[in-house]
């Protein structure tokens, strides 16, 4: 052999570097700088209600547009106000504390490029960061990883990516490796997946339809003894599957937090959360909307509190892959629209602002007459943070990362 | 392809076969029903079955195990017992509370030795579920296995009895047979060490016999009444209790080898004559004089070959694979084969498939669990499985491998297994969340279906929220689950 020394193998690193050589793992100019950012991406899938979440009290056309949905200041339970505009869904007190604190920020009005009504389609536009779907199977989160090792600011032997849950999302998915964790926590069948399971039985097959209803009665008695109507919109009366969604999130949510908490530990992680599909009595103040973003909101208390220190290296990032209708339908729900929010935390975010370059709501004003019309593109959100926090180049974000978006400028001013 | 050779392929694989795979509708090509009997002339072989143990190599490492465990557990008892009396000199107030504790001590040491020996049967019951069941992902269709299935389900054993011989005991009687002659199978079955020992013939001796006559333990009719009453002839078809006594004399003596008298033999078959009633005896009217186990051979000759047996099986065998109550005519043409051929299984299996009645009822049966499960699987694609989740899995939704609650089986009809479908929906959504990385619905609809499925189904799969919710919509749906 001589002298010539043997070159480990990029496997050899992965396995050979453990606690000893911690510090290597980390991004090499961010430890320059003093700096050791981490990035969580929360996916919401099935189309948030950027409306219902965050509602625009302060336009004129908000309250004829959702009617006696419409969520506002005196309402029951009362909105959180943000700004003299917007106000936050009452279930989510933490993100308002966070928010009043300086350590959130929302994004109103945006969605990615992506202008059809499929989920799936939708979802990976979202997570490939490609502007049609279907064109890879890598996506931007993780080709920002690539791009960092690659450009020489990150150490290759620690940029892992963290994918939680047993289908690792799409947007970590790619070259760059992958470490997952699954849940212990099986999360049951969403209550949204049983009302249309129950629905296709209904159309095809009465006696599954009877079985199915059976179970669902019974699940609805057995959490709460004296509940009745599992769609009731009295908060007192939620179904008793909600406290193991609850449970899920927080559980998911909180060990994706420790993950990247460790010195060693991967730097940026992705999950999703399902459920937000709701056609079919959403119940935005109270009801199945209401209990999700409470399930939510309960899990961005446990990201906070677990990542300890490294909280103020953080932002996490809650995007879902378009918005629904502006309007109400006629099952007191909302169908797949465009425009919606993204929500931002973290205790490296320069936060406390509602961002938006509102479109109004009038029916001229909207998009197709059917949805918000989206303002602001959402990669320039990611773009915004991936070069300001994790500090990819401008160029690379434009070429790879989100290949074709030179004309979508990051935005600035994220994180401080 | 046309639209109806395409729908009567989805059948063939739903009702007669193991459910669609990719690809699988294209290639039954234009004749299903051709493609179902051409499968039956395949051998029936279990490709990684080198790798298993012989029932008897299996029983053989359990009672080895067991001895093992035995000793090492007397061993430590013993030395517990010495240690505790070094540390007691004298006798002390609480003389008798000590004692007790001590013992619980000595026994808990026992115990403890022992567990620090695995059980191999476990292992054994693993790995024979994940050959068996990746035959049946990896099958064309899967009559053929089905008929495995369904045989084995028809003379099953408890694993909850017989943990490690159930898959050996499938694989040696029942695969072996089951597209050969009725009274084949059903020698090979009764004459099994593991179904010997499930319906507790093995120390079962007649009175006269020269065990007998020493021994207050005596006869046990479990193992004649089941042969006939489940079997063969079926139930309230005319035998007396008289003739399930005569039956179980013929069949005492059907044992196995002791595995510690024998390390090469133990655990298979034998007769053994100290255990047998002399003399001739009378079954449904004929007599039988011959004093070994010829005599049994006899009886269950003429079982199989009685016309009651031809129309139970008949009856099973349609009800399995074509409705709950299935139409008479097609039952007679399937008894009918069975007499004229001598109880020859593949005719049968064909004369089913060739009737027109077999295809002409709704697709209303809904599948075990079993069934479910693999064509769930199938549908993506996938031929591989962890046995531990597979099993546990079944055993979840109701039906065990391996492991019905009673030797009349797991039963066939709609009632037994509907209430068990909301659990089905747990299982659907976790396998549809481990798979929606690489499984695609709308793939699965065209590729696997052959879009041969409601519209209602396509309709709730593309609206789906996610691709998870979009599999468990199918995996859940009448056309995955019914047949």
């Amino acid at each position: 052999m001589g002298v010539v020394n043997h070159l480990p193998t990029r496997r050899e690193l992965l396995v050979g570097s453990g606690a000893l050589f911690a510090w290597s793992q980390m991004p090499r100019i961010a430890r320059a700088e003093g700096r050791d950012p981490r990035l969580l991406v929360i996916v919401l899938r099935g189309a948030l209600d950027g409306l219902g979440a965050v509602a625009p009290v302060g336009d004129p056309d908000w309250i004829s547009l959702r009617g006696d949905r419409a969520l506002v200041l005196d309402g029951k339970p009362p909105v959180l106000p943000l700004d003299a505009f917007f106000a936050l869904n009452p279930a989510m007190p933490n993100l308002h504390r966070l928010y009043k604190s300086g350590k959130a920020a929302i994004i109103h009005a945006t969605a990615t490029p992506y202008r059809e009504r499929s989920h799936f389609d939708g979802q990976d536009v979202l997570e490939s960061g490609l502007v049609k779907p279907g064109m890879t199977s890598s996506g931007w989160l993780n080709r920002a990883l690539l791009a960092l090792e690659s450009g020489g600011p990150v150490d290759p032997r620690g940029s892992r990516a963290l994918g939680i849950g047993s289908v690792t999302p799409l947007v970590v998915r790619g070259s760059a490796p992958v470490m997952t964790w699954v849940p212990q926590r099986l999360l049951p069948a969403s209550e949204d997946t049983q009302n249309r399971l129950l629905d296709l039985y209904q159309h095809t097959d009465p006696k599954l339809a009877s079985v199915l209803q059976a179970r669902m009665r019974l699940a609805s008695l057995g959490g709460a003894p004296g509940v009745g109507d599992p769609m009731s919109d009295d908060p007192t009366l939620a179904p008793p599957g909600i406290a193991r969604v609850r449970a899920y999130f927080a559980e998911a949510a909180g060990t994706a937090a420790r993950y990247l908490a460790k010195p060693d530990g991967p730097r940026v992680g992705a999950m999703g959360f399902v459920g937000w599909d709701t056609h079919i009595a959403e119940g935005a103040a109270s009801g199945q909307l209401y209990n999700l973003l409470g399930a939510l909101d309960g899990a961005f208390a446990a990201i906070e509190s677990n990542m300890g220190e490294a909280w103020r290296e953080t932002v996490v990032a809650v995007v879902t892959e378009f918005g629904r209708t502006a309007r109400i339908n006629g099952t007191q729900g909302t169908d797949h629209g465009t425009g919606t929010v993204a929500f931002l935390i973290g205790g490296g975010l320069s936060g406390g602002r509602v961002i938006a370059d509102w479109p109004g709501l009038k029916p001229a004003q909207l998009f197709e007459d059917r949805d918000l019309k989206p303002t602001t593109d959402l990669r320039a959100v990611l773009k915004g943070l991936l070069r300001d926090h994790l500090r990819v180049e401008e160029k690379v974000l434009a070429e790879t990362v989100f290949p074709g978006s030179a004309d979508v400028k990051p935005m600035g001013g994220l994180v401080g | 392809m046309s639209s109806s050779a395409k729908a009567e392929a989805v059948i063939a694989l739903h009702r007669f076969g193991m459910g669609p795979r990719p690809g699988s509708i294209a290639a039954l090509g234009t004749d299903p029903r051709g493609a179902l009997i051409a499968e039956l002339d395949r051998p029936l072989v279990l490709n990684a079955a080198a790798s298993l143990p012989s029932s008897a190599k299996a029983y053989r490492t359990v009672a080895d195990a067991n001895a093992r465990r035995a000793a090492r557990a007397k061993q430590a008892q013993q030395q517990a017992k010495k240690q505790q009396v070094a540390a007691t000199p004298t006798m002390s107030e609480d003389q008798t509370q000590g004692q007790g504790a001590d013992k619980d001590a000595a026994e808990m040491a026992a115990k403890q030795a022992a567990d620090a020996i695995p059980d191999p049967g476990r292992p054994i019951y693993l790995q024979e579920a994940k050959v068996r069941t990746e035959a049946a992902l990896s099958a064309d269709i899967g009559f053929a296995e089905r008929l495995v299935w369904f045989w084995s389900n028809h003379f099953c054993v408890s694993a909850n009895k017989i943990r490690s011989m159930s898959g050996a005991y499938e694989r040696e009687a029942v695969r072996a047979n089951a597209l050969g002659r009725f009274v084949d199978l059903l020698l090979a079955v009764e004459g099994h060490p593991a179904m010997l020992f499930y319906l507790d013939n093995l120390g079962s001796m007649g009175a006269n016999s020269i065990a007998g006559i020493n021994r207050s333990r005596g006869l046990n009719e479990n193992i004649a009444r089941e042969i006939m009453e489940l079997h063969t002839l079926g139930v309230r078809t005319g035998y007396t209790q008289d003739d399930v006594i005569s039956f179980a004399n013929v069949l005492t003596g059907w044992t196995l080898v002791p595995p510690g008298d024998n390390p090469e033999h133990g655990g298979e078959f034998t007769f053994n004559p100290r255990l047998h009633e002399p003399g001739g005896q009378t079954v449904l009217g004929k007599r039988y004089e011959q004093e070994d186990v010829e005599q049994g051979r006899a009886v269950l000759r003429d079982l199989a070959a009685n016309p009651a047996t031809a129309t139970h099986v008949a009856t099973k065998l349609a009800r399995h694979f074509v409705a709950d109550e299935p139409p008479p005519v097609l039952i007679e043409q399937m008894a009918k084969t069975f007499r004229d051929t001598e109880g020859d299984l593949k005719q049968v299996a064909i004369a089913m498939v060739s009737s027109d009645e077999a295809w002409r009822e709704p697709t209303s049966k809904l599948k075990r669990p079993s069934e479910w499960g693999v064509g769930v699987v199938r549908a993506t694609g996938i031929t591989t499985v962890d046995p531990v989740r597979f099993t546990g899995g079944l055993e979840l939704l109701g039906e065990a491998l391996w492991r019905p609650s009673a030797p009349k089986g797991y039963p066939d009809d709609e009632a037994s297994w509907i209430d068990g479908v909301g659990r089905r929906l747990d299982i659907a959504n976790n396998f549809a969340e481990s798979v929606a990385a690489t499984a695609d619905p709308q793939a699965i609809i065209e590729d696997v279906f052959g879009s041969e499925i409601a519209p209602e189904v396509k309709q709730a799969v593309g609206r789906a929220e996610s691709r998870q919710q979009a599999l468990a919509l199918l995996f859940m749906s009448a056309d995955f689950q019914r047949r």
